[in-house]
């Protein structure tokens, strides 16, 4: 080879570029493919089976003199507040926190109590009329225009999640609405889910910095909520009724 | 040898009449204006809660309507299984059955939250809920008993009162076994979530509605003065006591299995000890009152030939009946849920983990004792209005051999 | 015909005019009565002519409203479509009317908008023993806001809590 000559080696200069743009483009294409954009559901469109919405709790971050997320949902929802002639037991409980200890090993655990949006559920089976639903998406719902107030769905539940509204309501939010003389439990926010958005419990559970609560599609392998339950053990609760809950717990 | 067996109403002039027909009306009047109340104001004025869902009024009307598809018994064994002594009675029996029935479904439907959208449940089915299966059943079986009844009273239509009678005997099986999976069919609650719930509300229906068949023809023929021969009465409380053992059998075999299970001792443990109320109810007024002491009662050779004692073993068996129905669904609602096998509930701001209290308010109770004056009332007066009961009942009427061989 | 007869139909039909005087009059006012009836009927803040509509002209809304609200409670609830169009709550923020003082009056107390012809038409409903009678969001229709509502319709989500807000919330919580 006779180059003497100061001219760049094109061929060498080729080479870099081409692998360069080859490496790069082997650096970024996975990422474009791997994470899909949000992208909002848009308002005419109906939901799908694509996607089940769960939460993940994970009790060893949860804080036991904390309840963030119930404050939240009674914020959001607009429940807690005018049930004024209900006594204790007869008021509302959309979210609770529970404190348990295990019987046999002193193991002590806090964590946050509500609708388990399961796949096979009870309430839905019971329900005479059907009101008490499963949309899609996972998420389990009471269409009260239809609900006829008979409480079976309540006797139904394992976890105590639903409760009967008492007395006549009043100033109720326009996304939630609630009234006397029908069920109602966790919606898993469905009017934020619908525009995109994470239940209050969530957001509220992440403001605190305690970030207990992780929300997202169980069907989407990549999302984070189904990152971690591959990652860590985690239990549904009552799984001997085989119900596939969408709410998991992890730490008891 | 061809029975002539005359039926005829009752006269209904005398003042007991007006008093009973008074009486019964007061209380239906005072069940509407508490049902009003509750309606109006919601379900804060009762004692039922979120934790106890189900209270009082569903004590009532699950009572009446088991108790309802047991008094259509009598008519059955006579049409069905063909004995003769019963065939008289038959068409008191269908009665029964249908006022019983709507007593209890009214007061059912009168505690809904919505009592207005009856007309949703009857036009919006989940196929998969047992509850929306027994609406379709309860209606058919009003539909059913009516033309059973229609065919036994219509000398034209009488040939075909046989057919009748099998189908409202098939349906009524179906019926109440729907009534007891209700129950059964909870996987959620340890004091129910057994398939055995459903042939024991069977049996329990036989000796309720028996129970009150038994106390209705005696209150009717003794207020009426007609003749009430002993055959039919001792066969029918004969009959009771088989059945009353039937139910104490059940019972036994639904304890044992539960403790049988560990996962359910907890709840047995509640029932048959710890529980306070349920456990005083479920002995002393279940076992005891409801069932032991009315069978002893029942056999005895000079006690179960007394009329006033026959009369107070179906009240016995009656009054067991509502403890039994009250245990099994206010006892089975008080024992906590068990969400976290292994683990004790702490503490919890919607009583998780605790023994739940439940203390009736008279809003309830007036509505359910409303549903069973609604099912005397409408008694009284068919009694009244058309030809229901026989004109006698006495030995040589029913059956010639009866009276000659004691 | 006799003479008497036909003075008894003129004055009857006077006596009629006279009567339906009162109707004349009040035709000029803002609020209308309906008829036969001292009921009237409340008109939105919002107004539109007859030309030119919001949701569907008046007399299709008048006589297909019901079948709008029941077809999209379905949507919304089973197939989470939440169109601004028909839904509920954007009727309420168009329809509710304020007081003196510029409050907004629950649209369902008597003589507002949707209870004074449903009284007329004797047809009860039961929507707002759930629904909330007062616009609380702004509207998503047709890009105008009410103005008076507390939250604006475009926030970062819809009815979600503001992060300023929720510390200031758990706090009290807290406190309690």
């Amino acid at each position: 080879m006779n180059d003497t000559s100061n001219k760049p080696d094109s061929s060498r200069r080729d080479f870099l570029t081409k692998s360069g743009t080859v490496a790069g483009a082997a650096a970024i294409a996975p990422g474009v493919f791997l994470t899909t954009p949000a992208v909002a559901k848009p308002a005419d469109e109906p939901i799908t089976a694509d996607k089940r919405w769960g939460i993940l709790v994970d009790t060893n971050k949860c804080a036991s003199n904390c309840d963030a997320c119930v404050t939240a949902c009674k914020e959001e929802n607009g429940w807690g507040k005018s049930e004024t002639h209900s006594n204790p037991e007869q008021q509302s409980q959309w979210i609770r926190k529970v404190e348990i200890r295990n019987k046999s090993t002193g193991f002590a655990a806090t964590l946050p109590m509500m609708c388990q949006h399961c796949e096979n559920p009870p309430c839905v089976d019971v329900c005479p009329t059907g009101a008490s639903f499963k949309r899609k998406d996972g998420i389990v719902l009471v269409d009260k225009h239809i609900c006829i107030g008979c409480r079976y769905c309540m006797m139904a539940c394992p976890f105590k999640a639903r409760s009967f509204i008492h007395e006549d309501l009043q100033d109720q939010l326009p996304w939630a609405p609630r009234g006397k003389g029908t069920v109602e439990s966790c919606t898993l926010c469905v009017q934020r889910v619908d525009n995109d958005g994470t239940p209050a419990c969530v957001e509220a559970c992440s403001a605190e910095n305690h970030n207990a609560l992780i929300f997202g599609d169980l069907n989407d392998e990549n999302s984070e909520i189904s990152r971690e339950l591959k990652k860590n053990d985690s239990i549904e609760l009552r799984a001997d009724l085989e119900l596939n809950t969408g709410v998991r717990y992890r730490g008891i | 040898m061809k029975l002539a067996l005359n039926y005829r109403e009752i006269e209904g002039k005398s003042t007991g009449f007006w008093v009973l027909l008074g009486g019964l009306g007061l209380l239906s009047a005072l069940a509407f204006f508490a049902f009003l109340y509750m309606e109006h104001s919601g379900h804060h004025v009762t004692g039922m809660n979120n934790q106890i869902v189900w209270g009082i009024p569903h004590v009532f009307a699950i009572f009446l309507i088991v108790a309802a598809s047991g008094a259509l018994n009598v008519a059955s064994i006579g049409t069905v299984f063909g004995k003769p002594l019963y065939k008289p009675l038959g068409r008191l029996s269908g009665l029964l059955a249908i006022a019983l029935l709507l007593g209890g479904l009214l007061v059912l439907v009168l505690d809904l939250g919505h009592p207005d959208r009856l007309i949703v449940a009857m036009t919006y089915y989940n196929f998969k809920s047992i509850f929306a299966w027994n609406i379709i059943l309860y209606n058919g079986f009003l539909a059913i008993t009516i033309v059973y009844l229609w065919f036994m009273m219509e000398r034209k239509m009488n040939k075909y009162y046989r057919a009748a009678g099998t189908f409202a005997f098939v349906w009524r099986l179906i019926l109440t076994t729907g009534t007891g999976s209700i129950f059964g069919w909870l996987v959620a609650r340890q004091a129910y979530d057994m398939a055995m719930l459903a042939p024991m509300f069977i049996i329990m229906s036989f000796a309720y509605g028996l129970a009150i068949f038994i106390l209705v023809l005696m209150a009717a023929y003794k207020w009426t003065e007609r003749p009430l021969g002993d055959a039919v009465l001792f066969r029918l409380k004969n009959l009771l006591g088989v059945f009353i053992a039937a139910v104490l059998y059940f019972v036994m075999v639904y304890h044992l299995s539960n403790l049988y299970a560990t996962e359910h001792h907890g709840v047995e443990r509640f029932i048959l000890m710890d529980g306070g109320i349920y456990t005083k109810l479920f002995w002393i007024v279940q076992i005891f009152i409801g069932s032991l002491l009315p069978l002893a009662m029942v056999y005895h050779p000079s006690i179960g030939k007394s009329r006033p004692a026959i009369a107070t073993a179906s009240l016995l068996v009656i009054i067991g009946g509502f403890a039994q129905v009250y245990v099994l669904l206010l006892g089975g609602q008080a024992y906590p849920l068990d969400i976290f096998p292994g683990y004790e509930v702490v503490n919890s701001s919607f009583f998780d983990g605790v023994v739940n209290s439940y203390s009736p308010s008279i809003w309830e109770i007036t509505l359910g004792i409303g549903g069973v004056a609604v099912a005397l009332l409408m008694v009284t007066v068919a009694v009244r209005v058309l030809r229901f009961l026989p004109e006698t009942l006495a030995d040589d009427a029913i059956d010639p051999h009866a009276a000659k061989a004691d | 015909m006799s003479y008497a007869s036909v003075v008894r139909r003129i004055t009857g039909l006077l006596f009629a005019a006279l009567l339906l005087l009162p109707l004349a009059a009040s035709a000029e006012e803002e609020a209308e009565n309906l008829p036969f009836s001292d009921l009237t009927m409340t008109e939105p803040d919002r107004h539109f002519s007859a030309t030119e509509e919001c949701v569907a002209p008046e007399d299709e809304m008048r006589r297909n409203h019901m079948n709008y609200i029941l077809h999209q409670r379905d949507d919304t609830m089973y197939e989470g479509i939440r169109t601004p169009r028909y839904s509920l709550e954007e009727c309420i923020n168009c329809h509710a009317a304020t007081d003196d003082q510029g409050e907004y009056l629950p649209v369902n107390a008597p003589n507002q908008f949707c209870s004074s012809c449903h009284t007329y038409a004797s047809v009860s409903i039961d929507c707002f023993q759930c629904h909330a009678t007062k616009p609380v969001r702004a509207s998503r229709l047709n890009g105008a806001s009410s103005g008076k509502a507390p939250y604006p319709a475009n926030g970062p989500v819809a009815g979600s809590l503001r992060h300023e807000t929720l510390p200031v919330l758990v706090s009290e919580g807290n406190a309690q």
